[in-house]
């Protein structure tokens, strides 16, 4: 069957590179894995096509398909099997094309890595679990993607495993998934309680069963079962979509080497929360208090993570945190019901971020793994096809005119003005003031990395990158002659690029506007209407240039812009003093909100110590003192008192005799 | 007793008494050839036995609740006693279990030189087969309490240096447990004169009765299983025990297998009663061992919490009576089983290599050791419930059963129940940070070998095991369907 190879080629590519990576050519395994990540990709476009084209005339809306039984519980099915319907057909054209992009970059990115094969493993492996994901029919087999790519995650976070910081990093994003993932088995759980089946198709149908049912957590504490499922679910989401306050994660996985940022950030793992909601539409528009939720969750991370990109210094964080920000405008989408607004952003999103991250790791290995963007500088005259690139990315992020960001963003802004949900006026304001800041960020990275004079090569001090550049074997002097990458790194580039320049022109009408979703995405336009006014304010691309030379969005970018320019470029020395004035505000931004002091202090060592008072006062005093030893002891008095009774003098048991006799014969006596 | 289905030779028979001559023979030889005789009739007699538990697998009716493989005689007329063997699905995957485990501990045991310890192994295990086969109430207590021998012997001679505490502790608990079960049993054979486990689930018996033959099953089963607060046993058995012997230990779950054959259907009034208080002590089991075991600094004793806390999720999805969690309860037995023995020996394996399995002691592995690293990181996923591998199945039926179950505390209980999601993850990867990635902490570490062929094999076995039971868990339930269902149709029936 086709369709079971899409995902299952990357599997048997992963397994392959995994087990005998080590003992074949290390080409072998880049070969295997891109040959099957390739064709996936164009049996996904295959897929795409039919969809596409065939469908419309021929009235299909989905074709969902079940490979076999994996548990049958007698009143329903667990399956596993896969729906193909216009939603999934786009989501795994998206992963696969970036997934393979990604796969032929780093042939050039891990060139020198003793861990090759391994790495080549664990992105097929990602990609398999992402797939498994997007292409399911139910919800057991989305969880079953959904954990695969939190353990691809893992392991890949953690790739450098020497460093203590990688692995603590990779830890914290399985276990802040998994928190996630604690809403998600309780929302699945609500619907399964509910409506007895995991199987996508049939509880849409349902969905009206679930209205008025109520769930309760203790007696007289009962809630809608609608809302707190989607709760569940969407706490799922921001997990995996790194909302606030399960974000931080996300900046951490840096820790692994570039090419898994780009997957993570672009195709594989963090659209996952988004796709997910977007794919449960139906049972996510039953309720209007987890759509403010979702809307005020996404406005927050939207702004609040757009702030954090400002102070930042290393160039993949940068990025990062445009990533956390950019998916705070999708999650707002997803509130707001314009759910194919935000898979627009999704795909559009996933093109230039998995640009940007490329060309952010170009940068870092032609500077031999350099990341402090303090150190870059002046690099455009020597990587023109990065420099190229990267600048059509930071323009398609930063959602000016005329590439791909700017026809997936505005229509978000405009979600969120012309939502209902309560919070709706909040994330308005946020995204707007985020478009700002988007600007801002992205321009002051491109300026700090590729204008103004080179500074690398200055200074030597860094004791940590140091001992890791002496484990790729390079040295300081090298610093000097800094030079384009090479093919397998710039062809990746240029693709993106391409896509990032013409995804948005050429897919806004089908994708956002036209009918292009049908049935896969449901939304109430009556009580959501957003999706309906952006419907009604459409006259064409021209129009909407037109439009968007009159709006705000637009020139708040560009005032990004010209921020960034003179804190960068004109006059550097007024952002350090802006920083100091700022101080505890600067400071703050600094430390993520003090988000991860505040999780290791009360989390992490209120753990440890709550293990530790278990221990101590759970098991070694309670369990072991009181219970065995004391019970121990007893039995000893016992037995010392009873000992007495046995005295070996005949004449006190001929009194004992004596005296049972008596109580017998009196007991029978009242008998 | 109707429709018993009965044209086979007695393999439950012979699977119970061939592992236990055997094993009286492997003592009896210990002297020929330095022990090398005593080793090769182990290895047989486990092979023997583990391909007629396959045959008795695949001869295995499914979707049939009724007992197969039927075996009566009487054997003490005056009571009534008989010598009645059978399985049903709630029986069958442990006795393959049971199967495999016993194979694996044998064939791991590389000396010549400890007969004794291997005839105390092929004991147990053809006494663990009794007890999963006994019909008859009397016949179970005896090869429920005839365990405690074989296995007291193993850990007290064979095991680690605090094993004389251990081994006490851990025959006492189980002895005085099982004290108040033979109690009950005399009770019920005084009200039925039967000692027939089947004919007691028809027995009509009052509320007042039925909570105190509860209590008394549950004290043994509870001792057993381990729950908590009677478990102060189970970590410092299994820590102290040999690894054979705390795999067996902790594999056979014969003490969770004693609520679903005994307490369960022949007291189900008061379970329904006691429901609350059983839901309440099996969460806190969950959450109180899982953070427990973020405590432990030996890599054993942190397993072991784990298996435990995993047990509370089984007794949790007893006492939801609801099938989803029942049958997720069944096979999270036996995917615990799984676990726990694959982590025993990984534990096993670096012990031999390092002296200990401190876990400030044992860092970075993963580069001496990949094979190694690799299966612990696999297995240390599977025990967190990984989806596609063995653990995922129960903890996620579990769970979604505890969401769905009928009561006020629904959602409650529900949340409770999936904080093991949380919990099982930070003390795994915690452990996984500190054994398999991070700096080299032992000097030796460099120098230590890999997996040898025989340990590879060992824990691949496992590990495919466990993978194909993930991927294809309806080949288990399947088994054991009819009879869970079955025994949840009975349970909802009032019998006062």
């Amino acid at each position: 069957m086709m369709l079971a190879l899409i995902p299952l080629l990357p599997l048997l590519a992963a397994l392959f590179a995994g087990f005998f990576g080590r003992r074949v050519p290390r080409c072998w395994s880049h070969w295997v894995c891109c040959a099957a990540v390739g064709i996936s990709f164009l049996l996904s476009a295959n897929v795409l096509y039919e969809v596409a084209t065939l469908w419309p005339s021929t009235g299909i809306q989905s074709n969902s398909v079940t490979l076999y039984t994996w548990l049958d519980l007698g009143s329903t099915k667990l399956t596993v099997g896969f729906l193909i319907d216009p939603l999934s057909a786009l989501m795994m054209v998206v992963v696969t094309l970036v997934s393979f992009l990604v796969h032929v970059y780093t042939i050039g990115y891990m060139k020198d890595d003793p861990g090759y094969a391994r790495f080549f493993a664990y992105i097929a492996f990602f990609t398999f679990s992402m797939l498994m994901l997007v292409m399911s029919n139910n919800f057991l087999q989305m969880f079953f993607g959904w954990e695969g790519v939190g353990l691809a995650s893992y392991l890949l976070i953690g790739f450098w495993y020497t460093r203590p910081s990688a692995t603590k990093a990779g830890m914290k994003a399985f276990l802040m998934n998994r928190v996630g993932d604690f809403g998600f088995i309780i929302g699945i759980g609500l619907l399964f309680a509910a409506l007895g089946t995991l199987d996508f198709k049939e509880i849409f149908g349902r969905v009206d069963e679930l209205r008025g049912l109520n769930v309760s957590l203790w007696p007289g504490v009962e809630w809608s079962l609608l809302t707190v499922a989607c709760i569940g679910l969407f706490i799922g989401a921001m997990g995996k979509s790194a909302q606030v306050p399960l974000h931080s994660w996300l900046p951490d996985s840096m820790e692994g080497p570039t090419p898994i940022s780009a997957l993570i950030h672009a195709a594989t793992m963090v659209t996952a929360g988004i796709f997910m909601v977007a794919r449960m539409s139906p049972v996510f528009e039953g309720s209007d208090t987890a759509l403010s939720f979702i809307i005020i969750i996404g406005a927050t991370t939207a702004i609040t993570m757009a702030l954090l990109g400002l102070v930042q210094n290393d160039i993949k964080r940068v990025i990062a945190y445009s990533t956390l920000s950019q998916l705070g405008y999708m999650t707002v989408a997803l509130g707001a019901s314009a759910y194919s607004a935000a898979i627009f952003h999704l795909m559009t999103h996933a093109f230039f971020k998995a640009l940007l991250f490329l060309a952010a790791g170009s940068v870092i290995i032609a500077l031999h793994h350099e990341q402090d963007m303090r150190k870059m500088g002046g690099l455009r005259k020597r990587m023109p096809i990065t420099y190229v690139t990267a600048v059509i990315g930071a323009w398609a992020l930063a959602g000016l005119p005329p590439f791909a960001g700017f026809f997936s963003k505005e229509p978000i802004i405009e979600a969120a003005h012309s939502a209902t949900v309560t919070g709706h006026t909040y994330a308005y304001w946020a995204l707007m003031l985020g478009v700002f800041l988007t600007a801002c960020y992205t321009f002051r990275m491109i300026f700090m990395t590729f204008h103004g004079a080179s500074r690398y090569g200055e200074s030597k001090s860094d004791a940590k990158r140091g001992a890791h550049k002496k484990a790729h074997g390079v040295t300081h002097e090298a610093h000097h002659d800094v030079h384009e990458s090479p093919k397998v790194v710039t062809i990746p580039l240029i693709v993106l690029a391409i896509c990032s320049v013409f995804a948005g022109i050429f897919c806004v009408e089908p994708v956002l506007i036209g009918d292009y979703f049908g049935a896969a995405i449901h939304g109430n336009y009556v009580a959501h209407p957003a999706m309906a006014e952006l419907h009604a304010e459409w006259h064409g691309i021209l129009d909407y240039f037109l439009n968007a030379l009159l709006s705000a969005p637009l020139w708040l970018a560009l005032a990004g812009i010209a921020t960034a320019w003179y804190f960068t470029l004109s006059s550097p020395k007024s952002a350090d003093r802006l920083a100091r004035s700022l101080g505890g505000v600067y400071n703050a931004l600094k430390n993520n909100y003090y988000v991860d002091a505040f999780y290791e202090r009360v989390f992490v060592r209120g753990a440890r110590s709550l293990a530790s008072v278990f221990m101590q006062g759970g098991e070694q005093f309670l369990t072991e003192g009181v219970l065995v030893q004391s019970t121990s002891q007893l039995v000893r008095w016992g037995a010392q008192g009873l000992r007495y009774l046995q005295t070996g003098y005949l004449y006190h048991y001929a009194f004992a005799m004596a005296l049972g006799l008596l109580v017998l014969m009196t007991w029978w006596g009242i008998l | 007793m109707n429709g018993e289905m009965n044209n086979m030779p007695p393999v439950l028979s012979i699977l119970i008494w061939l592992p236990i001559i055997a094993g009286i023979l492997v003592l009896a030889l210990r002297h020929v050839g330095h022990g090398r005789w005593s080793r090769w009739l182990a290895n047989l007699a486990a092979w023997v036995a583990f391909i007629i538990a396959i045959f008795v697998l695949c001869r295995f009716q499914t979707g049939s609740g009724m007992m197969q493989f039927t075996e009566r005689v009487m054997w003490i007329p005056h009571f009534s006693i008989e010598y009645a063997l059978g399985i049903d699905g709630l029986s069958v995957l442990f006795i393959g279990m049971n199967a495999l485990i016993t194979l694996l501990v044998i064939a791991a045991q590389k000396s010549d030189s400890k007969s004794g310890y291997l005839s105390a192994l092929l004991i147990t295990s053809g006494l663990t087969y009794g007890a999963f086969s006994a019909r008859d109430a009397v016949l179970f207590y005896v090869f429920f309490e005839a365990m405690l021998i074989p296995m007291y012997l193993a850990i007290g001679v064979f095991g680690g240096a605090q094993r004389r505490y251990a081994t006490t502790k851990f025959f006492l608990y189980t002895l005085f447990g099982s004290l108040f079960m033979l109690l009950a049993l005399f009770y019920l054979y005084s009200v039925s004169q039967t000692f027939s486990m089947e004919a007691w689930q028809h027995l009509p018996l009052s509320i007042y009765m039925q909570l105190i033959l509860f209590g008394a099953f549950f004290i043994a089963f509870a001792v057993k299983t381990p729950m908590w607060p009677l478990h102060a046993w189970a970590p410092d058995a299994y820590v102290e025990a040999p690894t054979g012997a705390a795999v067996m230990l902790a594999a056979t779950k014969i003490g969770a297998y004693g609520f679903l054959r005994l307490l369960l259907p022949i007291v189900p009034d008061a379970a329904h009663q006691l429901a609350p208080l059983m839901i309440a002590l099996s969460l806190f089991a969950v959450i109180y061992f899982g953070i427990v075991a973020l405590a432990q600094t030996d890599l054993k004793r942190l397993f072991a919490y784990s298996s435990v806390a995993h047990m509370g999720l089984v007794t949790l999805g007893f006492f939801l009576f609801n099938a989803t969690a029942m049958k997720g309860a069944v096979l999270l037995m036996v995917s615990n089983g799984l676990a726990i023995a694959a982590l025993f020996f990984v534990a096993e394996s670096l012990k031999t290599r390092f002296g200990d399995c401190k876990l400030t002691d044992c860092g970075g592995i993963v580069k001496a050791m990949p094979w190694l690293a690799t299966l612990l990181v696999f297995f240390a996923m599977a025990n967190i419930g990984l989806p596609g591998t063995s653990g995922f199945v129960g903890e996620f039926l579990v769970i979604i059963g505890a969401v769905g179950h009928q009561s006020g505390y629904q959602l409650l209980v529900g949340l409770l129940a999936a904080t093991v999601l949380i919990i099982g993850a930070a003390y795994t990867l915690w452990m996984v940070r500190r054994v398999v990635f991070g700096p080299i902490t032992h000097p030796s570490v460099v120098a230590l070998s890999d997996l040898g062929t025989r340990e590879r094999l060992l824990l691949s076995v496992l590990a495919a095991v466990m993978l194909g039971f993930g991927l294809w868990p309806q080949a288990l339930l399947g088994m054991a369907d009819a009879s869970v269902t079955q025994l949840l149709a009975h349970v909802a029936l009032p019998k006062l």
